[in-house]
């Protein structure tokens, strides 16, 4: 177990490596100019270069790298060439948008769909399989942008049932909070479900045809506590890594939807920070938005092998 | 083989792929394949596909893909006003004869500009997996057949891509690469999208390959001195078509998606000139959705028609794929 974890922490630790240049290349080498959003564009050029020169950004490339990386190392993302608040303040205002938006929409997602799939399941083909599995194959083709869109169409105004936009904490108000992130826990939750539902019915319908579900059928036991108990474990490998994915591509994918409604989680200060040309700030969010993704699908690796042990010997 | 059913046969962690990496990246593989449509190994649900044919359900989705495709192409042979011609006298109309989907805040004939604005989004969505394929694909059949080190090295490769959030990827060239002329604006979406769906191609791709490759026949050509662009173009090739055609289209139907929302963000094809997603963010906005409440509609519909029916398609094809391989 031990030497699992270990070797997985020293992959995480070289695949953020390889981001960290990634990301630092193409920040620095496309085109644009970070002098020009803070001095404006009609400044002379000896202001700029002074400029360029107090920022670091005259150094040579690969200099500029490491110095980036030893402070990295050390703690330090730097901060923000226009605004100077640090980066790490500035995911600390954003981070918790984000967190809030994808936690909701996937735990109403699995709350939604392992439900569905286990009714589904149950008898495979019959009415209500045909149309979940229908209407799941619709949302999957619905896309979140839309049904914010929609949403915001009918609920906010049509009838004011919800505000059209803004982020209101939880700590100053949770109703409001609550109020604020439903439209937009329900765009993100739609796909999710679909996904969802879809890999696990597809497990457990397979699942429900192996020896051991006849042997317990033979039994006697009831077919809730079979599906509960037998089936519902063995069958939730292809949903947890979908989880996986679902949850590291809603990383950026929550941004249209947080666009829309207005909400500065990360991706948005991410466009913001990329279209200033403010290289920390990108650098830092891009890094820490790439290695969640990286640590999010080792952690899903891990429940895997929790789930099923032989995985860790492959 | 814990998620066993799901995995292509030829599940990559057996065909020494390097063992680093497991289940859960591996299933980013199949991304796009295994999430849009689990296929049923046990219980094929599409019956229709057991009798032969792709089904009804196919050739309707067929059709209405292959219509959406032609108004676009016939879009300036078609009897449309102009997307951006401009009629105050007739601002934010409901459905009505003359504008058969009514008119925008601008007095711009809805229909003409969502025909219009599907153009821009096919052309990036078609030709950039079109492309990708190309590149991915072939490259996914060299690594699948040859294996070893061609394989260790494309593949470390294409993990190292995908570990690069792809939106992440679009914004950032979206922010810094402005080119100059506008036609091109389109090629640079298109060679963004290109980029982004590679190596995820040549992920599927690469496993459909693998399935293939130690199979009897192809054992059998070899042996009879067959070269390998022979087994490779003769052997193989037309045993992973079905799957690339399916992967194909579900890949359009996501990158109508993502070209939508970038739209949506202003980040696609610069305005006036129209999108599907373009169309649905102006006529989203809170002014407009008051004025003009189904303008936010249709365009919405379009695009939702277009990738179910794109959907629909690729995961018929898969079925089909799936039951043929299973009788082989």
């Amino acid at each position: 177990m031990w030497s699992y974890l270990g070797k997985r922490l020293a992959q995480l630790v070289v695949i953020a490596f390889v981001i960290s240049i990634l990301v630092f290349l193409l920040v620095h080498l496309l085109p644009g100019d970070p002098t020009v959003t803070i001095l404006g564009p009609s400044d002379t050029h000896q202001a700029r270069q002074e400029l360029l020169k107090q920022l670091g950004l005259d150094k040579p490339l690969y200099e500029q790298y490491f110095i980036w990386l030893w402070n990295i190392l050390q703690g330090n993302l730097g901060q923000s060439f226009l605004t100077h608040e640090t980066v790490a303040s500035a995911v600390g205002h954003a981070a918790p948008i984000d967190i809030e938006l994808i936690i909701g929409s996937q735990l109403v997602a699995v709350l939604v769909a392992v439900p569905l799939a286990l009714l589904a399941a149950l008898r495979p083909n019959r009415a209500f399989d045909r149309s979940a599995t229908t209407t799941t194959f619709g949302l999957l083709s619905f896309p979140s942008y839309v049904a914010g869109v929609l949403m915001v169409d009918a609920f906010a105004v049509g009838i004011h049932l919800f505000p059209a936009s803004g982020f209101t904490p939880i700590t100053q108000s949770l109703t409001q909070n609550l109020r604020g992130v439903t439209m937009p826990i329900i765009a993100l939750t739609l796909g999710s479900v679909a996904i969802y539902f879809r890999l696990l019915r597809a497990d457990l319908i397979a699942t429900l045809q192996e020896d051991f579900v006849t042997m317990a059928r033979a039994k006697g036991l009831s077919t809730r506590y079979i599906l509960t108990r037998h089936a519902l474990r063995p069958s939730s490998f292809a949903l947890l890594a979908g989880a996986g994915i679902s949850i590291g591509s809603l990383l950026t994918g929550t941004f249209v939807i947080e666009y829309y409604f207005n909400m500065a989680g990360m991706a948005a200060t991410l466009v913001d920070a990329i279209q200033q040309r403010d290289y920390l700030v990108v650098q830092g969010l891009a890094l820490i938005i790439s290695v969640a993704y990286v640590i999010i699908n080792m952690v899903v690796d891990f429940l895997l092998t929790l789930l099923d042990p032989r995985i860790r010997r492959a | 083989m814990p998620d066993g059913h799901h995995d292509p046969p030829g599940d990559p962690r057996i065909l020494g792929a390097p063992a680093a990496f497991s289940p859960a990246v591996d299933a980013e593989v199949g991304q796009v394949a295994r999430h849009l449509h689990t296929s049923e190994p046990a219980t094929p649900t599409g019956s229709t596909s057991k009798r032969g044919g792709l089904g009804v359900v196919f050739w309707i989705a067929a059709g209405w893909v292959g219509l959406t495709v032609l108004l676009a192409l016939l879009a300036p042979f078609l009897p449309l006003q102009s997307p951006t011609f401009q009629d105050y006298s007739v601002v934010n109309l409901g459905p009505s004869t003359h504008h058969l989907l009514g008119t925008d805040d601008l007095g711009r004939d809805m229909l003409s500009r969502i025909i219009w604005g599907s153009r821009d989004s096919l052309v990036i969505s078609i030709v950039s997996v079109v492309v990708g394929m190309l590149i991915g694909g072939s490259a996914a059949m060299v690594a699948g057949y040859w294996g070893r080190k061609v394989d260790a090295v494309l593949n470390a490769a294409s993990f190292v891509v995908l570990a690069f959030p792809p939106l992440l990827f679009i914004l950032a060239v979206e922010a810094f690469w402005k080119p100059p002329l506008k036609s091109i604006e389109l090629w640079k979406l298109v060679v963004m999208f290109t980029v982004v769906a590679a190596p995820q191609l040549f992920r599927v791709m690469r496993a459909s390959t693998l399935a293939v490759s130690n199979r009897e026949f192809v054992v059998a050509a070899r042996s009879m001195g067959a070269s390998t662009w022979r087994i490779l173009t003769r052997e193989i090739l037309p045993n992973v078509l079905p799957a690339a055609l399916s992967f194909a289209l579900i890949g359009i139907a996501l990158a109508v998606i993502i070209e939508g929302a970038l739209a949506f963000l202003g980040l696609s094809v610069a305005l006036p000139t129209p999108t599907l997603g373009n169309l649905i963010n102006e006529a989203a906005q809170i002014y407009n959705l008051k004025a003009n409440p189904t303008a936010a509609l249709w365009p919405s519909l379009y695009i939702f028609f277009l990738v179910v029916g794109l959907n629909l398609m690729g995961d018929r094809l898969r079925s089909t794929f799936d039951v043929r391989e299973g009788n082989l």
